[in-house]
């Protein structure tokens, strides 16, 4: 149960892009072409997890009030692994990620996920929890990525599919332009679906009481007889 | 004239929130209203001219000659929110007047993307050469930033006053706002320096 309600929040109802709105410049910056998405995305799950198993591991050895500098520190380790990987591995993406890879270290999900998540449930949950977060993010930039990559370049992932294209969404005002509007579409779409779950739900309670009363008048029809 | 490339490059053809997307948090979080935008961009300022001079010479004077390059994002960071913290303090010993208007806004620095962005793009710059060029562009990086800032707080108070679509309500109208303010940025790239 536990698990499905941390892999809902994740990916839909606390999606740190489209519903946080956190960790804004990555998403504009790196999601010109669809495969940059991914790549940033992939690399902000991997430092999430990592760093949400050792917040929850040392939880009750980190003092409370030196717990930001702390989690920071384990933070900016890992994304110090993750780009020397990255430069050792795929020096392409190192390439055009660029100084987007080292400022993965103020992005405020992870941090954000370390002090309200991580630094008080299990190890097993928190690396859940960076799991479905970070593939929240990653599918959020994908999408965006691939809107911008077939608008703006006439692509989808690399892959030429015709000679139509509006650069505008390739360049900075575009990036700004398809967020806004991703995340309007997003809410529009989220309370929509909210509005009816709300509505089944004040139904139920409804649908319940008229059985009550049904009982209830066939018990003072009984005593009446 | 190498110096006042670097500063046109960095207020206007680099500008950290239009053109690199660098910053957008405090950008998006802190422009409701121009007071609050002109104390975050002053602070701004303010922390990214000290951290791009300390960070810049850290870097060149003990972390390369001691082949530790591969630490810099650590120490940078550490470097910022003590700074920061040194910061804090010494405005309210001896200026709290000031202290009273930026104080809310330093602690939200260290976690502006756009300070460690700096710290680490003046060691890849080809325009920084130096010690002074790389707080030069430190500096006039952190007026841009205040530009874009405050130039956005004075347009959403504007359309916040407005009917808008419920969906499109604060984050996306600010983004469209942002949008147009980038368009605007987007024509000093044409700019060959």
């Amino acid at each position: 149960m536990k698990v499905k309600e941390i892999a809902l929040d994740g990916l839909i109802r606390q999606n740190p892009t489209f519903k946080l709105v956190l960790g804004t410049c990555p998403t504009l910056a790196l999601t010109t072409v669809a495969i940059n998405g991914i790549g940033m995305g992939l690399a902000v799950t991997f430092v999430l997890i990592c760093s949400n198993v050792l917040v929850s591991l040392l939880r009750n050895a980190i003092p409370d009030k030196v717990r930001i500098p702390a989690f920071v520190l384990i933070i900016a380790s890992f994304v110090t692994v993750v780009s020397m990987l990255l430069e050792k591995f795929m020096p392409d993406l190192f390439q055009t990620m660029g100084v987007y890879l080292p400022l993965i270290v103020v992005n405020c999900i992870i941090l954000a996920r370390a002090e309200s998540f991580a630094s008080h449930n299990k190890a097993g949950y928190a690396a859940l929890d960076g799991l479905f977060m970070g593939f929240g993010f990653t599918l959020a930039l994908t999408l965006m990525g691939v809107v911008r990559e077939i608008l703006g370049k006439g692509a989808f992932f690399g892959l030429t599919l015709w000679n139509f294209k509006i650069e505008f969404f390739s360049s900075a005002p575009g990036a700004f332009l398809t967020y806004a509007l991703f995340i309007a579409l997003f809410s529009a779409v989220y309370s929509s679906i909210e509005r009816r779950n709300k509505h089944k739900r004040t139904l139920k309670p409804l649908a319940d009481e008229s059985l009550s009363q049904d009982a209830t008048i066939k018990e003072v029809a009984k005593e009446a007889r | 004239m190498h110096y006042l490339t670097i500063i046109i490059a960095a207020v206007f053809v680099n500008n950290f929130v239009l053109v690199q997307f660098l910053g957008i948090c405090p950008f998006l979080g802190v422009s409701k209203k121009t007071e609050s935008a002109f104390g975050m961009g002053v602070a701004v300022i303010f922390v990214m001219t000290v951290a791009s001079l300390v960070a810049y010479c850290l870097y060149m004077y003990v972390l390369v000659p001691l082949n530790i390059g591969y630490l810099k994002t650590i120490v940078f960071i550490f470097v910022i929110a003590g700074l920061v913290q040194i910061l804090e303090m010494v405005l309210k010993k001896f200026a709290v007047g000031l202290y009273r208007s930026m104080g809310v806004y330093l602690p939200l620095i260290t976690t502006n993307c756009a300070i460690l962005g700096v710290a680490e793009l003046n060691l890849t710059s080809s325009m920084v050469t130096g010690v002074l060029s790389a707080t030069l562009n430190g500096l006039f990086s952190g007026i841009g930033f205040t530009l874009a800032i405050v130039l956005l707080s004075g347009i959403r108070e504007k359309v916040d006053k407005l009917h808008i679509a419920k969906p499109l309500k604060g984050f996306p109208i600010t983004m469209i706002c942002a949008c147009f303010m980038a368009m605007a940025f987007y024509i000093f790239g044409t700019i060959s320096l």
